[in-house]
């Protein structure tokens, strides 16, 4: 699956995108940013609040408890602030 | 009712008069139309801003936008609605985003014009990052905008 990182996630993160295959065992967003806070330092700091973090499961907010089964495209973002 | 929906992300700027012209042109059932703008301030609370940066989600803000509009147009009735969100970098004084709505009535018009632009700032994603006199640094999101939000969900 593809993965964006927006904002101050991505620049902690380093990248903009990337494509992931996590293992079968990752079944929802937050055992994915837990998977990936595994993955090395520049995640664990991009992911170090979780409860921060929002994200978007093609192109729709979802919760932390959100499958990713089936997502095409997965983001990671802080909180909005536009407008 | 017919109501069109204009939604743009761009860098370039927008002509408030073009757009509201846009939208009320050959039409006479349109008794008000609401503009707000938001534009880049100097200061943030009391620190000084000498530039804003502005990033989005292509193609999640369009869709988060239109979600949005869609609800506006289920809640009030409206006639027509624009929202155009510029993005890049931007200096004190310059226009970021830009709301019209248009309805028979005043109420629906001002009404859905707050709406939409709190949710925009809650929702849609954007992420606005400040240039100042000390530095570089990510704006945080403000529990007030929260607050503004929800007070727009239905019990």
């Amino acid at each position: 699956m593809k993965v964006k990182y927006f904002a101050w996630v991505r620049e902690r993160v380093g990248k903009a995108e990337e494509t992931i295959e996590p293992p079968a065992s990752v079944r929802t967003v937050e055992e994915l940013i837990a998977w990936l806070s595994g993955q090395s330092e520049a995640y664990a700091y991009a992911f170090e609040k979780p409860k921060v973090i929002r994200a978007a499961i093609d192109h729709a907010h979802v919760k932390s408890d959100a499958a990713i089964a089936g997502a095409r495209e997965i983001a990671f973002f802080p909180p909005m602030t536009g407008g | 009712m017919t109501c069109p929906v204009t939604i743009r992300i761009q860098e370039d700027d927008f002509d408030i008069a073009r757009e509201i012209a846009l939208l009320t042109e050959s039409r006479t059932d349109i008794g008000a139309v609401v503009s707000f703008s938001g534009i880049c301030r100097a200061d943030d609370d009391s620190a000084k801003i000498a530039a804003l940066t502005l990033e989005h989600y292509p193609g999640m803000a369009e869709e988060e936008i239109r979600r949005h509009t869609d609800e506006a147009i289920s809640r009030w009735p409206l006639n027509g609605v624009t929202v155009i969100h510029r993005v890049g970098r931007f200096m004190p004084g310059q226009n970021i985003v830009l709301v019209l709505t248009a309805s028979q009535h005043r109420q629906a018009a001002f009404q859905a014009a707050e709406f939409l632009m709190d949710y925009l700032k809650t929702s849609a994603p954007f992420w606005k990052k400040e240039e100042g006199a000390t530095g570089t640094g990510w704006v945080e999101a403000h529990a007030r905008d929260d607050e503004a939000a929800a007070r727009w969900k239905k019990s």
